[in-house]
């Protein structure tokens, strides 16, 4: 606590010399390191400088699920920040803690910050919205998952780079000839989870979850056994048993061999952009994610991944005009397509989209934007907004066990998608008892 | 005749034990109440509500065949954790103390790993059999064996006990060492004249003798690997494949600190309290018979 007054006090004096007025300051948590955490850093730097009325002070507080756990103690000891960034996954345990945040739109209205809900694009920010249409929560950095594709790798074992990957019917056909030429790893994944079942059933406009996703009740249930989910699931396992898709395990493990040119091809989230581009010695292509043909209203949208910003309660009215005015600024256009070009995550708003094509920037990064004509170029449904769960993280740890039973063949992909079910139900009646 | 010391008085008697009962209360009984307090309750993260379920989360907990199935789980790595850091030490042990010169080197080299913290070394261990990059799968895989412990359960517990007992054999290495060294060489000599080789006299003597350090060791070890392990399990497997490394000590921290359903990590808490309490009851009733002090 001392330090970051400590380098508050510092970063007034710093940003601001002249300055006597008694600034007020904006605690803002994050998880993000490195590349991720200099650009963060830079955001609020300019926020800071841009103004002299309020002060942001950003601390970096672990990985997404340690920044979710140092926010909850620190409410708990009423120490809490302004602005906590939360996990996708862990929008649900926000959204129902109403004593502990406060709504975005509420804090945007107070304030009289510049806030234009229509302007965020709908795929990005349904996740974060109530049925009402009111927005609870600022999305951060959001991102969806496409295909990539090692071209070289394709050349290699004889098939065409060019193939259509649109459908998976096609993606079985090229896995095959992949297999047949030699590659040793036709296809890897991350987050199989995410990619597999949850942006599957959206894609396909079929429910992941009853109650709309669970968007409309804490009395949801998991649908995930549902059969378009396992005949995706059974053709994936069928995959794995013949080397054509390789296991990796439960985060982005895939990502190394895929980068290392390891492997043809990767279902992996957008914001892979960075990471991929400076490491990959090979020609690789971005293609959007395959759906089966037939299958659901394929293909409708996918979801996203990521995080997003919570205002949290317990403060004074002037520190939340300061946070108003800081989340404003973040969804600005300028800001916004910056950051979109940088990291490769999703623009929250279709201005900012349109800036960064008019720039010329996705003609000099072929591909760069696919996912975010993937994510809009359908109006969202009730099985396509997004995903409102609770111990959504612990859900996803049980989807994660029984997949591994599907890939190791010791389950079929129904018997290990009605014990999901049966498991992820318990802890959904758990978290309604908890939060009724 | 047992020899005691009298303190005129209560004060400074009082005042001696102050420090560690304060200790005790404040850093073990304090959150040991709180636990079984919590764990009648189902509250929210926050702490803005709680619900009272009476038993509620045991039931909740016993119901789960996988939290049942995670007990043998739990079963099965202690004691090979057990077994895998106290042979070792066991042997090294009496390596060292043969040794005439040099034995100091030795004795810090195997001293050292004890010093590395336990998600490190589950990060060491994990980088050395990593599927992809790591040395030692892919010298297996030059003598035809495909190493994957992502999907391979069997392999997925080996790597955990493995990378858990690693540096808990310089822990009990340094007991034994020191209690090698309190045998009396004079009931050496005296067998070795008698014309009992180094096995016999290692049999019958020795490890008779070092039983009150390997009662010792046993139930530390023990207790060790029923909690101080989730480091490791949390670098190496996540508790997966499937649920082939979900001991029930990891379960208590990713419920509690990864899905904040702090009720059922709670009534967790408690059960394995109950169980290892009752395994040291065991351990003492039982295996304690069997040592000569």
């Amino acid at each position: 606590m001392k330090k970051s007054i400590l380098g508050a006090l510092t970063a007034a004096t710093f940003l601001t010399p002249i300055a006597a007025m008694a600034e007020t300051e904006v605690q803002f948590w994050h998880a993000f390191t490195g590349r991720l955490g200099e650009l963060v850093k830079a955001q609020v730097a300019d926020f800071n400088a841009s103004q002299s009325d309020y002060v942001v002070v950003e601390s970096h507080k672990g990985n997404y699920s340690e920044t979710l756990n140092a926010g909850i103690a620190a409410f708990r000891a009423q120490e809490q920040p302004h602005i906590l960034m939360v996990f996708e996954v862990g929008t649900a345990t926000m959204m129902a803690a109403e004593g502990a945040i406060r709504p975005m739109h509420e804090v945007m209205t107070e304030s009289g910050a510049t806030f234009e809900p229509d302007s965020y694009i709908g795929a990005v920010k349904g996740y974060y919205t109530t049925t009402d249409g009111d927005m609870l929560s600022l999305p951060f950095n959001a991102s969806t998952p496409v295909l990539w594709v090692n071209r070289d790798a394709m050349t290699a074992a004889g098939v065409d780079p060019d193939t259509d990957l649109s459908t998976w019917q096609n993606v079985g056909t090229v896995l095959d000839q992949l297999k047949a030429g030699g590659e040793e790893c036709p296809l890897v994944t991350a987050w199989q989870s995410w990619i597999h079942l949850e942006n599957f059933s959206a894609y396909h406009d079929v429910p992941f979850a009853t109650k709309d996703n669970g968007f409309a009740g804490l009395d949801t249930e998991l649908a995930l056994n549902g059969p378009a989910q396992v005949a995706h699931l059974t053709a994936m396992g069928e995959w794995a048993k013949d080397g054509k898709f390789i296991y990796t395990g439960r985060r982005n493990e895939g990502g190394a061999n895929f980068r290392a040119g390891d492997c043809a091809l990767f279902t992996e989230s957008s914001a892979g952009y960075a990471g991929i581009k400076s490491e990959a010695e090979f020609a690789f292509d971005v293609r959007p994610l395959p759906y089966w043909e037939g299958v659901g209203n394929s293909p409708q949208n996918t979801i996203i991944g990521g995080a997003s910003l919570w205002v949290m309660s317990g403060h004074e009215k002037m520190e939340y005009k300061g946070a108003g005015e800081f989340l404003s600024y973040l969804s600005s256009s300028d800001v916004q397509a910056k950051w979109h070009q940088d990291t490769g995550y999703l623009p929250i708003t279709a201005e900012a989209g349109e800036a960064t094509k008019a720039a010329g920037f996705y003609d000099e990064n072929p591909g760069t934007d696919i996912a975010v004509i993937q994510m809009t170029t359908n109006e969202t449904t009730a099985n396509s907004k997004g995903l409102r769960l609770g111990s959504f993280d612990q859900i996803r740890g049980i989807i994660d066990e029984e997949l591994e039973g599907i890939w190791a063949g010791d389950k079929t992909a129904q018997e290990a998608m009605d014990s999901a079910k049966e498991r992820g139900d318990a802890l959904l009646r758990r978290f309604e008892t908890a939060n009724r | 005749m047992e020899k005691r010391v009298i303190f005129s008085g209560w004060l400074l008697p009082l005042l001696l034990i102050a420090p560690q009962v304060v200790i005790s209360l404040v850093f073990f009984f304090y959150p040991a109440a709180q636990a079984i307090w919590q764990s009648f309750f189902i509250p929210d993260p926050f702490g803005l509500s709680s619900r009272f379920v009476g038993f509620g989360n045991f039931e909740f907990l016993f119901s789960d065949p996988y939290y049942r199935a995670a007990f043998g789980t739990t079963a099965v790595f202690s004691i090979l954790v057990t077994l895998c850091s106290m042979i070792p030490a066991l042997f090294l042990a009496v390596i060292a103390d043969r040794l005439i010169k040099g034995s100091g080197v030795y004795r810090t080299m195997l001293i050292w790993p004890y010093a590395v913290a336990p998600a490190v070394a589950g990060v060491l261990w994990l980088f050395m059999f990593n599927t992809r990059v790591g040395v030692v799968s892919w010298y297996l895989g030059n003598l035809g064996y495909d190493w994957n412990h992502v999907l391979n359960g069997g392999e997925a517990m080996g790597l955990v006990v493995v990378a858990s007992a690693w540096g808990r054999i310089s822990y009990n290495f340094l007991f034994f060492f020191a209690a090698l060294q309190a045998v009396p060489k004079s009931v050496i000599e005296a067998a070795a004249i008698d014309g009992a080789h180094f096995w016999r006299r290692f049999w019958t003597i020795v490890l008779p003798l070092l039983s009150p350090t390997t009662f010792f060791l046993l139930v530390v070890n023990v207790v060790y690997s029923f909690f101080e392990t989730f480091g490791v399990i949390h670098t190496i497997t996540g508790g997966g494949p499937q649920q082939s490394t979900t001991v029930l000590v990891y379960k208590v921290f990713a419920d509690g600190f990864v899905g904040q359903d702090l009720g059922s990590s709670s009534a967790q808490s408690v059960i394995l309290l109950f169980v290892v309490g009752l395994l040291t009851i065991i351990q003492f009733k039982f295996v304690e018979k069997r040592v000569h002090y």
